[in-house]
């Protein structure tokens, strides 16, 4: 009877391993391919024509890629900086722990939410417009609890005798973690802000009244322009325009670039863990 | 000690987490609640009529406040055993090899943007639900389920794996001891000893799954009606402010209702971070 029991528990754990290795692949699969048929070097480089049923993707992932540069450029200085705040400086438990709890909170908000905030603020009482730089600012205060924690443990995890050994030397707190502390840390931080790019590529709530339209023929010429991206440009293909049979296909399409783009972000990310893992002498 | 200039004035970008908490929830109440001055808060709340574009509007919320009640539980329904049984299985019987492959593939599942998520939704899974069920429409609250339920298991897996494998190991040695075989060491000894990490794992599950926006906007179907059947089309919240916000003018009545759902929206995921927080803590 406590056999069958064992034997019941422990099949139930490996089903529910298979199952969710099942279903990732699934959608990999399907969505690739049917995706594939469409893709080529044509879709990558065209614009859209005839009212989005014919053409390519080209501006929705130029404009994906200034978003994700947008966003590193807006949340990487502050995350670093408040990771090494509250890692070498901050010596009050209490703001310590506050801090991290406010991560945690922010880290919770709703993605529509914060779409909300950057259509009051930066749209609208800024006055930036719907724009990239609207949708870079919001995206990048979303990325912001992410490349808090992953910079966090990444300088918690470099050894204490590294920074006593440059203690020694003379050098100041400040030239310590510049040129000791970050280096050491560096994989780390930039695993962690690849990981958050990779969610703020695949975004479309924060973003959807802040810095998308659903077409345009020329490419953004400054950061005030709105631009097309994947995630939105497959939400639009699918719920907007007249022509299903057409619109479908290249949201198939759009769909394989955007899955590509993100999984390869997480890939290089899971590899430079790795690597620095192995490489690691200490 | 001296300190530089960038050294005084990291305070102040470690504070800028709750400075960013506190300006959305400071736009929220700005924009949310002028709506309150021509609905009564109650009303709003409780109100079984979501009729934004009526002459005269109706905004009660009640029918978008169940929608997400109903995908959230239906996803955790899924996301809970599932997430469960990974984390159980990957602390607790996978070895190092199998663990190193799952478990990129669990954190892919989690990079998959949400829009990707509510495609697949809508060109496989509602077709496939419509036909099994004999359904007029496969946008469900069942098939949003579904797939918050596959969305919302890897932040369920990672949390609660993490708390089951700080669990330390001679209280399993000790458990092998007194003759448990490895079933009864995980229900009886290992998951009661990470039961406050695992209930902040559901905790923030489910604020994954009430605050996901793209995939229940995609795939819920668009009623905001009150019902109890799970084969009907539901609203969520965050589908209603993603839905609407581009319709509604700025300053009018519906605009500020859709920032009185974000408020409450908000509201609600903070709660949920709190909660999270403290049981992670004990």
């Amino acid at each position: 009877m406590r056999k069958q029991k064992e034997f019941i528990g422990l099949l139930g754990l490996r089903i529910s391993i298979f199952v969710v290795v099942i279903s990732f692949l699934a959608i990999l699969v399907f969505i690739s391919s049917k995706g594939f048929k469409v893709l080529n070097i044509e879709f990558l480089l065209a614009v859209p024509k005839d009212g989005m049923t014919k053409g390519g993707i080209f501006p929705a992932i130029v404009g994906t890629l200034y978003l994700c540069l947008g966003t590193i450029i807006v949340a990487l200085p502050l995350g670093v900086l408040s990771a090494i705040y509250l890692i070498e400086y901050a010596a009050c438990k209490r703001l310590i722990k506050t801090i991290r709890i406010g991560v945690s909170a922010l880290a919770g908000v709703p993605s529509v939410v914060f779409g909300l905030f950057g259509l009051a603020v930066f749209v609208k009482f800024f006055d930036f417009g719907v724009s990239v730089l609207s949708g870079a600012l919001t995206l990048g205060i979303m990325t912001l609890p992410v490349i808090i924690k992953a910079s966090e443990e990444a300088i918690l995890s470099v050894p204490k005798e590294f920074k006593e050994a440059s203690f020694a030397i003379g050098a100041t707190k400040w030239q310590t973690i510049t040129k000791v502390v970050l280096p050491t840390a560096l994989p780390g931080i930039i695993t962690g802000t690849i990981l958050g790019i990779g969610r703020a590529a695949g975004e479309t709530a924060p973003i959807l009244f802040t810095a998308v339209t659903f077409y345009q023929r020329l490419l953004p010429r400054s950061v005030f322009d709105e631009v097309m991206t994947l995630p939105y440009h497959i939400y639009a293909l699918m719920t907007e325009g007249t022509a299903p049979e057409f619109q479908v296909p290249i949201a198939y399409g759009t769909a394989v670039v955007l899955l590509g783009l993100v999984m390869s972000i997480n890939f290089v990310a899971i590899l430079i863990r790795v690597k620095s893992r192995r490489a690691k002498k200490w | 000690m001296k300190k530089n200039f960038i050294e005084k004035l990291l305070p102040v970008f470690a504070l800028l987490t709750w400075v960013f908490l506190f300006g959305i929830m400071l736009i929220l109440f700005i924009e949310g609640t002028p709506i309150f001055k021509s609905v009564p808060i109650f009303k709003f709340i409780f109100g079984r009529h979501w009729y934004p574009v009526h002459e005269p509007p109706e905004f009660g919320i009640l029918p978008l406040i169940c929608g997400s009640l109903m995908v959230t539980v239906g996803a955790l329904v899924i996301a809970i055993p599932l997430g469960l049984g990974c984390a159980v299985y990957l602390s607790e019987i996978a070895n190092r090899g199998v663990r190193e492959i799952i478990k990129p593939f669990i954190e892919m599942l989690a990079g998959v943007p949400s829009v990707v998520y509510g495609f697949f939704g809508m060109v496989l899974l509602a077709p496939m639900i419509q036909k099994i069920f004999h359904l007029s429409i496969g946008l469900t609250a069942f098939t949003a389920s579904v797939i918050l339920g596959i969305m919302a298991l890897p932040t369920v897996a990672s949390i609660a794996e993490d708390a089951i494998s700080s669990v330390p190991k001679a209280l399993r040695e000790a458990s092998f001891a007194l003759g448990a075989n490895q079933w009864e060491t995980i229900t009886k000894v290992v998951v009661p000893a990470a039961k406050s990490g695992i209930f902040a794992a559901i905790i923030l599950g489910i604020g994954r799954a009430i605050g996901e926006t793209m995939t229940v906007l995609m795939i819920a179907g668009c009623c905001a009606v009150i019902t109890p059947n799970f084969f009907r089309p539901v609203r969520p919240m965050t589908a209603t402010i993603a839905a609407e916000m581009g319709e509604a003018p700025m300053g009018s009545m519906h605009y500020h209702a859709l920032f009185a759902i974000g408020l409450v929206l908000f509201l609600i995921t903070l709660g949920l971070s709190l909660i999270a927080e403290y049981l992670k803590e004990k």
